[in-house]
This record gives C-alpha cells, sequence and structure tokens, in this order.
C-alpha cells in the first residue's frame, strides 16, 4: 500500500540537513548505561525507525527526542542547530511532537475535546472569553476526516474509540498543531494485523504530508513496510543502521531477533514435537 | 482548514448516526441520576407531610440545601479535578473566625475583617494545592492534615484570644449592617422569605457550569481529573489547575463562613466538622465520579437540595429527629443505588 511512496522518497537528495541528528548520544542512569553511542537521523517526509526489543532503550531514547530526559554525552541537533531539550513543552515548541504507547488522551472526555487539549482556542474577552466549542468539534471533523477517519460523533468520550482510531487521533492532533517531527512510540504495539494496517497508513499519510517520523516498533515487518531508515538497538547500544537500499525484510527480521540467537532458537524450536492433531483441528 | 471541512453551520449527516433524541441525550447527562433522585425525595415529603408544599417551607428548604451548595459547587469541581479537600467543612468556621476576631480586636470595620478573612482562607486554599503538587501523599491524606490543624486552630485561638469558645458579639460594630445585606440578609418575594445565600448559591452554579464547560479552565479540570499524565504530556499546567480548585473550595468557605457569622453575629469554634463529608455527599449524589473525570455543578447543587429536602422535611413531617441520620442514610444510599443504575443504563443505550 506504500511501497511506491517509499521508493519515490529514495530519490531524495542526500545532503539535506536532517530534521532532528542524534549523533553518539549516551544516557546514564546513575551507574545503569541506558543508552550508549547511539545515532538516527530524521528527514523530512521520511519514516526513521527504531527497532530493538524490551530493555533495548528504546523508551529512552525517545525520552531524549520528547524532551522528558537530557542525554549525558553525545549531540542532539535539531534543524543543524546543537540542542538540548529542557522539557516536554520545549520540544513541542520546537516541533517534535511525541505520541506515547498511552497516547495522551483522556478516556471521559468527547474527542473534540481531547483533540484541543492543552492548546484549546477561545473567542470573547475578559469574563467572556470561552472556548470556541463550534470551531473545535468542526475542526476535529475535518481533520479525522483528512486521515481518512469518518468519525461517527465527534462528542463521544475518546475510551470508546478502538485502539488504532485513537492512535490516529493522537497523530492527527500531532499533525494539526504544527509537529514537523512526530515521534511513534510503538504504535502498533497492542492493535491486530487489520488497525496495525490502518494506523500504518495513518504514518505514511503523515509522512507524506512532509513530516518526519520516528517510529519506534519491535515488529520489523511493520517497520520494513513504511520505514526509509532502520536503527536496531540491543541491550543499550546501537546493534545497526541501515537504509532501505542497504536492507532486506528477512536480514532485518533476523538481526532484529537477534541473529545468531535467532538460529539457536529455530533449532531449539524445530526438536519440540509437532502439536497434536488427532482432534480434528480445523 | 482542509478542503473537507464540512460548510460551518451545516452538520453533515451520519447514516451510522441515529438520531439521538433529546430525552436520550438528557439520560446520559451526569446530574440525571440526582434530578430522579431529587423528585423522589420531594413527591415523598410532599404526600407525607402536609406543611412541606407551602411556599415559606420551600423556602426554607431551599435556604437549608443552599448553605450546603455553596460549599457542594466547589468540591464537585475539585473532585471532577480528581482531589478531596476534607478541610473544607473547617474552613468555612476558621474563615467565619477570622473575620470576627480580626475586626474586634483591631477595633476596624468589619469589611477589613472580612476582606482580611478572604485573603487568608484563599491562601489556605493555596497552601492546600501547593501542598498536594509538591509532595506525593493523596490529597486525602494532606487535607486531613489541614482537618485537623484548623480544627485545633479555631478551638486554640478563639479560647487563647477571648477565653470562650465562641466570639464576641460584633453587631453594634461598623458595616455589621452592610455585610449582613450582603451575606445574611433575607429577600421577601410575594410574601415568602428567601436567604440571599439562596442566591449565592444560584450564582456559584451558574460560574462553576460556565467555567467547566466553556473555558479553558473547564477542559483543564477534566483532564486532570480524568488522566492526569496525559494532560500534562499535552501541556496542561496540572499544577495551576488543582491549586485553582483548592481556591474555589476555599472561596466557597469564605462565602459560607461569612454567612455565619452575620447571621448568628457570633460563631461557635467547634463548628464545621463533619461537614466536608457531607459535601463530597452532595457532589456524589450529583453524579460527580469518585475517582474524578466525570461530573457537574447542576448535579452537586442537586444534590444538595436532596440534604435540604430530607433534614426539614423531616421536621414537616413531624418525625422524631432522632431518626434524622438514620433516615438520611437510608437517602443517600438510595439516592447514590438510583445514580448508578441509571447511569449504567444511559451508558448502555448510548
Amino acid at each position: 500500500m506504500t511501497t511506491e511512496a517509499v521508493a519515490e522518497e529514495e530519490t531524495a537528495p542526500a545532503d539535506r540537513t536532517p530534521l532532528v541528528e542524534l549523533d553518539a548520544v549516551s544516557k546514564y542512569y546513575g551507574n545503569i548505561r541506558a543508552l550508549e553511542g547511539v545515532s538516527l537521523e530524521v528527514h523530512a517526509g521520511e519514516i526513521s525507525c527504531v527497532l530493538g526489543d524490551n530493555g533495548a532503550g528504546k523508551s529512552t531514547l525517545i525520552k531524549i527526542i520528547a524532551g522528558l530526559h537530557q542525554h549525558d554525552a553525545g549531540s542532539l541537533r535539531i534543524e543543524g542547530a546543537e540542542a538540548k531539550l529542557s522539557s516536554p513543552r520545549e520540544a513541542l515548541d520546537r516541533g517534535i511532537a511525541t505520541v506515547y504507547q498511552d497516547l495522551a488522551v483522556v478516556p471521559l472526555m468527547p474527542v473534540w475535546r481531547n483533540f484541543f487539549l492543552g492548546s484549546e482556542p477561545t473567542k470573547g474577552t475578559g469574563p467572556f472569553k470561552r472556548l470556541d466549542v463550534d470551531l473545535m468539534r468542526r475542526t476535529t471533523h475535518a481533520e479525522l476526516l483528512r486521515m481518512g477517519i469518518d468519525l461517527r460523533d465527534v462528542d463521544q468520550p475518546i475510551g470508546t474509540l478502538s485502539g488504532g482510531e485513537r492512535q490516529c487521533v493522537a497523530i492527527a492532533r500531532a499533525v494539526y498543531f504544527g509537529a514537523k517531527v512526530l515521534v511513534l512510540d510503538e504504535p502498533t504495539a497492542a492493535l491486530g494485523v487489520k488497525q496495525s494496517g490502518v494506523v500504518l497508513k495513518y504514518v505514511a499519510a503523515a509522512r507524506d504530508a512532509g513530516l518526519g517520523v520516528v517510529l519506534i516498533t519491535h515488529n520489523p515487518h511493520h517497520a520494513y513496510l513504511v520505514g526509509n531508515r532502520f536503527v536496531l538497538l540491543k541491550r543499550g547500544a546501537m546493534s545497526g543502521s541501515h537504509t532501505r537500499a542497504e536492507i532486506t525484510l528477512d536480514e532485518l527480521t533476523r538481526q532484529m531477533a537477534g541473529g545468531s540467537e535467532l538460529d539457536d532458537l529455530r533449532h531449539e524450536l524445530e526438536r519440540a514435537p509437532e502439536p497434536g492433531t488427532g482432534y480434528g483441528a480445523p | 482548514m482542509s478542503t473537507t471541512a464540512p460548510a460551518p453551520g451545516k452538520p453533515v449527516a451520519d447514516e451510522r448516526l441515529l438520531k439521538t433524541s433529546p430525552l436520550k441525550k438528557f439520560l446520559g447527562r451526569p446530574e440525571l441520576g440526582s434530578v430522579v433522585g431529587a423528585l423522589a425525595v420531594f413527591l415523598f415529603f410532599a404526600v407525607v407531610a402536609d406543611s412541606f408544599l407551602r411556599a415559606a417551607s420551600l423556602a426554607t428548604v431551599l435556604y437549608a440545601a443552599s448553605t450546603i451548595g455553596i460549599m457542594a459547587v466547589p468540591v464537585a469541581l475539585l473532585m471532577i479535578g480528581g482531589e478531596f479537600d476534607l478541610s473544607a467543612g473547617v474552613m468555612v468556621t476558621t474563615s467565619a473566625l477570622i473575620s470576627s476576631m480580626f475586626s474586634y480586636q483591631m477595633t476596624a470595620n468589619v469589611w477589613v475583617g472580612v476582606g482580611v478573612s478572604l485573603l487568608a482562607t484563599l491562601a489556605i486554599g493555596v497552601f492546600n494545592g501547593v501542598m498536594l503538587i509538591r509532595t506525593d501523599p493523596p490529597s486525602f491524606i494532606i487535607t486531613l492534615g489541614t482537618f485537623l490543624m484548623l480544627t485545633g486552630a479555631n478551638l486554640g485561638f478563639t479560647k487563647l484570644i477571648s477565653d470562650t469558645v465562641s466570639t464576641k458579639s460584633i453587631s453594634d460594630m461598623e458595616g455589621f449592617s452592610s455585610a449582613k445585606d450582603v451575606f445574611a440578609s433575607t429577600i421577601t418575594i410575594g410574601g415568602v422569605d428567601f436567604k440571599i445565600t439562596i442566591v449565592w448559591w444560584l450564582a456559584m452554579i451558574a460560574a462553576a457550569t460556565w467555567i467547566l464547560l466553556r473555558t479553558r479552565a473547564g477542559n483543564w479540570i477534566f483532564a486532570v481529573g480524568g488522566g492526569e499524565h496525559a494532560a500534562r504530556a499535552v501541556g496542561v499546567p496540572v499544577g495551576r489547575t488543582k491549586i485553582g480548585l483548592y481556591m474555589g473550595v476555599a472561596f466557597g468557605a469564605w462565602v459560607s463562613g461569612q454567612h455565619l457569622l452575620f447571621n448568628y453575629d457570633v460563631v461557635q469554634s467547634g463548628e464545621g466538622v463533619g461537614n466536608e463529608l457531607i459535601y463530597i455527599i452532595a457532589a456524589v449524589i450529583g453524579g460527580c465520579l469518585i475517582t474524578g473525570g466525570y461530573g457537574s455543578a447542576v448535579g452537586a447543587a442537586v444534590g444538595a437540595l436532596i440534604f435540604g429536602m430530607t433534614s426539614k422535611g423531616i421536621v414537616y413531617a413531624e418525625w422524631n429527629p432522632d431518626w434524622f441520620k438514620f433516615f438520611l442514610g437510608a437517602m443517600l444510599l438510595l439516592a447514590t443505588l438510583l445514580n448508578a443504575w441509571v447511569r449504567k443504563r444511559a451508558e448502555a443505550t448510548k
């Protein structure tokens, strides 16, 4: 569904300044090495995937880009300029929006209130300064429609939407508020196959809108569907960094699963007896 | 905006969205359970107590409801914001004591005392809020501390200054009559006496509803109560919102306290203990979720009305008032169960 778009991106000139660039970034929590020597480039209109198993340092990496934590070594450059983000607000102000796994939505609140939460438009002055409810409702509906979600009712609590829809609302919100870089923390982690596809489509839509996307995932199949660059993390260090042209899905999967460790695992599983078939299983 | 946006003022019909009848919309409102409960209580006393339906009785019921409601409304907002304030009951007494004693000791115009009391009470609210956001323990514990401290200070300071447990009369002091007009006067409409607290109560309901539904602050109140981490992640000033909510409760305590002072002239320093629970219960009957993020100011006001009707209805029914607490408890339980049942049904049919 997105391969032709990806192929098109590959012809883009390589000498552009990346929107966000991490160069040998390290982070220590006391005597714990959470991240060491990780480099990552995020270009406009491209998707950079960060792959890694649990505890590989993906969350730490996100927190540095999102401004929740500061790196201890290496450099973080935003549009070529050296930066150290002191808060999520500063990251947001510099155009870096992060969509966390918990999506930062309030389940009991209507979709339109969630969409504008923290950046509500108002009209009127003095004591009559009030929410521009009409604008908020219309914009929410229109922006979601643009991402391809035709919402039945913007008044419904966002908790009643499906996981994929909620993810898309969070992405649409970041895009609407002028994000240049979108950081997505495992957007497909808890979703079924179809829902994952829907979310990946919106990720691609955000990319086509000219955003730089950082896609954190532990699913190489999802990453390879949309990604332009792949950075593999393992136990806090970078175990591989590839552009799409350099690597195949099989190789990515193999590296992601730990290469030789996967071979061992396959060997182990092959010896396991086949599950019984005598019960008329379909 | 995008080109696919529907024309303003022309909502697009969606075939998947069944037309919601106004009745069903009403069934989904948080205050519904309390409205049904209030109607039930009203009908009950209208049947069993002959004098309940007289205009004068209804004015008395409204008065009782308003004294609770002035506090129940800001307490409800605080609960929607996900927090409690156990010091709300004694704070009313503290506020009254400060006005009275400041005016008396300084022989100042009572309005000076009223002003000082406003600042002091708001400061207590700020203290509650700042303590909460600066430290980790839940608001239940923080405000339990404030509650005990205020209870002790009320008694201690009053005895220290006036040697008794109540304040000196200030009715002969300058400004007393005008302050009484504002906080404790009686308005006669069609031969029926209405207490001015009813006006304060209605004003608080209107202001709270406006803030909750139509301002940015209202959006933030729902958000900090319904998902604090999410709210913080999208840039909602969580700390400021909570401090503001505690200041709202403090403002209610100030209004309530000034009424107490100017209505009775003297203040008993031991009063107010236990009222904080009544405010919370009124808010819960009114449909506020005890976990935060859901509720309404109107609901809390109706919860207060149920309280007023029950406490006065028992008197009009000429029952032994010893049974008041039992009856009140049963009423509360019923109203809350009804509320929960109605809400479940409303949510299921959505």
